[in-house]
């Protein structure tokens, strides 16, 4: 017996009843702002801009309609509903923007949310306070049936109307029983509501991860590009100078030494070689972290300086109208650095070429020569390297070279439109 | 000589300034960034302006940008370009126009005091002195020019040549006769089609070919 009445006492019950009590005045609140929005922001359609202004910020308010409601079913009704919207922080600009927001099937369905909530709210707030209420009025019916007759309330007679009473109060007893079941059924009703219209479906969840993915990678790559200028900048301009000042005041060492000890001489000369030395190493170093030329001038420039140090005649042909963004400029930097150096080292080419353009939003590079191929993608080799920065890029990457020759490399880097 | 110097590392600056000091070479002016060259150039008339190619604000190349204004404005204003890296692109932007009176050098060379001292005097009189590094990325990617039929010898005179070496120079760092040298050089002319009228310019035309093919 004492069971049929434990969902009284549990917490449970009454948030689930608190949430349907609360549907209704939500419900009137979500239907009025979104109405309202809509039917001013149409009727200023004609006015362009504002109209179409008030229409975007009414769908921009099903974002706050959906984070509320996600919240209260979390705390009323124990559901962790996930974020459907996509996030547009990344994008650009007014018109990006707005495609997003109105090509967000998340949106339209919190739209058609706040369209239900009302009569939805209707229903449950209704059932909620009809059911308790029946429940208390029958159970303690036989209470106020006493009072009325000793206040003289009322004609009823507690002796004589023992059976009104006693069913009422049986009614009751079964109400009592009976309306958290309800409530529950109601609640479960609510939650899949919320779910199916504000949450996000596994589609919606993955796609959302993707664009999340996608910023944080782009991120990650600018800041490496940007560590990268900075370490090739503090080398530059600071050890540089220093290093350069040390083998100046090593050559007047030199200049007052001359024609004294020439043990002397020959240690100050020695020092001076190995400063510059050090020098050219240190510059050599830097190219290959960053090379200024690229920043400065881009592509051609920078590819045409490559060529000039391959001992291997080399062929430049770049085409580019603009420059692409700057990791996929200097992957595409890398990739004719590395494979110049293949092609100097192990392929006894007489000739390669360079060729790099843009097609369809893609910048090609290729790079072949007339040697004797066999050029393998080894892990942790060059050739894997600069597959798998190519690979960060999202592009391709693809190395022919039959034993005998010749190679050719070839990358595909994604770079907009 | 009155030098100006435009270079953003103090303690290098102050080396070159020392460094010319003790040649008996006089600084005038001492600025650290590219911003009013053609003024304090104009208000001193040195006769030699020394120019490091990165400086603020971008520290790429506002060392070059600034040379190539301060030559719109003073044609013959003999300036030295310093870098910490020598690009055949900044040289061909750089010696475009007229070639006389500019050099192109690694920073390093200062380490070179005398070699050093005697480029800047052969700048300041209307020389041009490319850097050895900036002569061999010109001689490697010209291989299908002209200059393709040159000897190694050849080649290698017309490198010191470019680099601002006069016969006697090239002689002795290649250890040959100064007969040698001219008998070489001729030869380079002849390839490059050089006609024998302008001797005085020829020199400067022959280092000019490499950057023209660009």
């Amino acid at each position: 017996m004492p069971a049929l009445f434990r969902p009284l006492f549990q917490a449970r019950t009454w948030k689930e009843t608190l949430h349907l009590l609360i549907d209704l005045p939500l419900g009137i609140a979500w239907f009025t702002i979104i109405v309202t929005g809509i039917v001013v922001g149409a009727g200023l359609v004609p006015l362009m801009f504002i109209g179409l202004a008030v229409l975007f910020l009414t769908l921009q308010l099903v974002r706050v309609v959906s984070a509320v409601e996600r919240a209260r079913a979390k705390t009323l009704l124990g559901a962790d509903i996930a974020n459907p919207f996509l996030p547009l922080g990344e994008l650009q600009g007014w018109w990006p923007r707005l495609k997003a927001v109105l090509g967000d099937a998340a949106l339209w369905k919190g739209v058609v949310y706040c369209l239900v909530a009302l009569p939805i709210g209707i229903l449950t707030f209704t059932v909620a306070v009809t059911f308790w209420s029946v429940a208390f009025a029958g159970v303690t019916a036989p209470i106020w049936g006493v009072i009325e007759h000793w206040t003289g309330a009322s004609d009823m007679n507690p002796w004589a109307d023992f059976g009104i009473l006693t069913g009422s109060f049986v009614v009751g007893i079964a109400f009592l029983i009976a309306t958290p079941w309800v409530v529950h059924g109601f609640a479960a009703m609510d939650r899949g509501l919320i779910r199916g219209l504000l949450g996000a479906d596994r589609n919606a969840q993955l796609k959302r991860r993707v664009a999340q993915l996608e910023v944080s990678k782009s991120a990650s790559l600018d800041i490496a590009e940007a560590e990268r200028t900075r370490i090739e900048r503090d080398l530059h301009d600071g050890v540089q100078p220093r290093l350069v000042v040390a083998a100046m005041d090593l050559g007047l060492a030199r200049e007052k030494a001359a024609g004294s000890d020439p043990e002397v001489v020959a240690l100050i000369e020695r020092a001076q070689d190995e400063t510059k030395q050090a020098i050219a190493e240190l510059r050599e170093l830097v190219r290959g972290i960053h090379p200024a030329v690229l920043t400065d001038r881009g592509l051609d420039a920078a590819l045409s300086s490559l060529a000039a140090r391959c001992p291997v005649p080399v062929t430049v042909q770049v085409n580019l109208e603009q420059r692409p963004p700057t990791p996929v400029e200097s992957a595409a930097y890398f990739i004719v650095a590395e494979s110049l150096t293949n092609i100097a080292k192990h392929s006894d080419a007489k000739h390669a070429r360079v060729n790099v353009n843009r097609d369809d939003g893609m910048l090609r590079v290729e790079v072949s020569d007339d040697g004797k191929g066999g050029a393998r993608t080894e892990p942790g080799g060059g050739l894997s390297g600069l597959a798998d920065r190519v690979r960060s890029l999202e592009g391709t990457f693809r190395v022919a070279s039959p034993d005998g020759g010749p190679t050719t490399i070839m990358a595909e880097l994604p770079c907009g439109s | 000589m009155r030098v100006v110097i435009v270079e953003d590392s103090i303690l290098l600056q102050e080396g070159v300034v020392r460094l010319l000091a003790g040649y008996g070479h006089e600084t005038v002016a001492k600025l650290d960034t590219a911003e009013g060259v053609v003024e304090a150039v104009e208000k001193h008339d040195p006769d030699l302006v020394i120019l490091d190619v990165r400086l603020p604000p971008t520290f790429t190349d506002e060392g070059i940008q600034a040379a190539i204004a301060l030559r719109a404005v003073r044609p013959a204003q003999p300036i030295v370009i310093l870098s910490q890296y020598v690009e055949e692109r900044y040289a061909s932007e750089l010696l475009g126009g007229d070639a006389s009176g500019l050099g192109y050098l690694l920073k390093e060379r200062v380490a070179d005091v005398k070699e050093f001292i005697d480029a800047c005097t052969r700048v300041a009189q209307g020389g041009t002195v490319l850097d050895p590094d900036v002569v061999a990325q010109l001689l490697a990617r010209r291989r299908k020019e002209p200059l393709d039929t040159l000897t190694a010898r050849e080649r290698e005179v017309l490198a010191l040549m470019a680099e601002g070496n006069s016969n006697v120079g090239i002689a002795r760092k290649l250890v040959i006769s100064e007969g040698a040298v001219e008998k070489h050089i001729s030869s380079v002319f002849s390839k490059l089609g050089l006609s024998a009228t302008e001797t005085e310019h020829r020199r400067v035309l022959a280092v000019l070919q490499y950057l023209r093919a660009s």
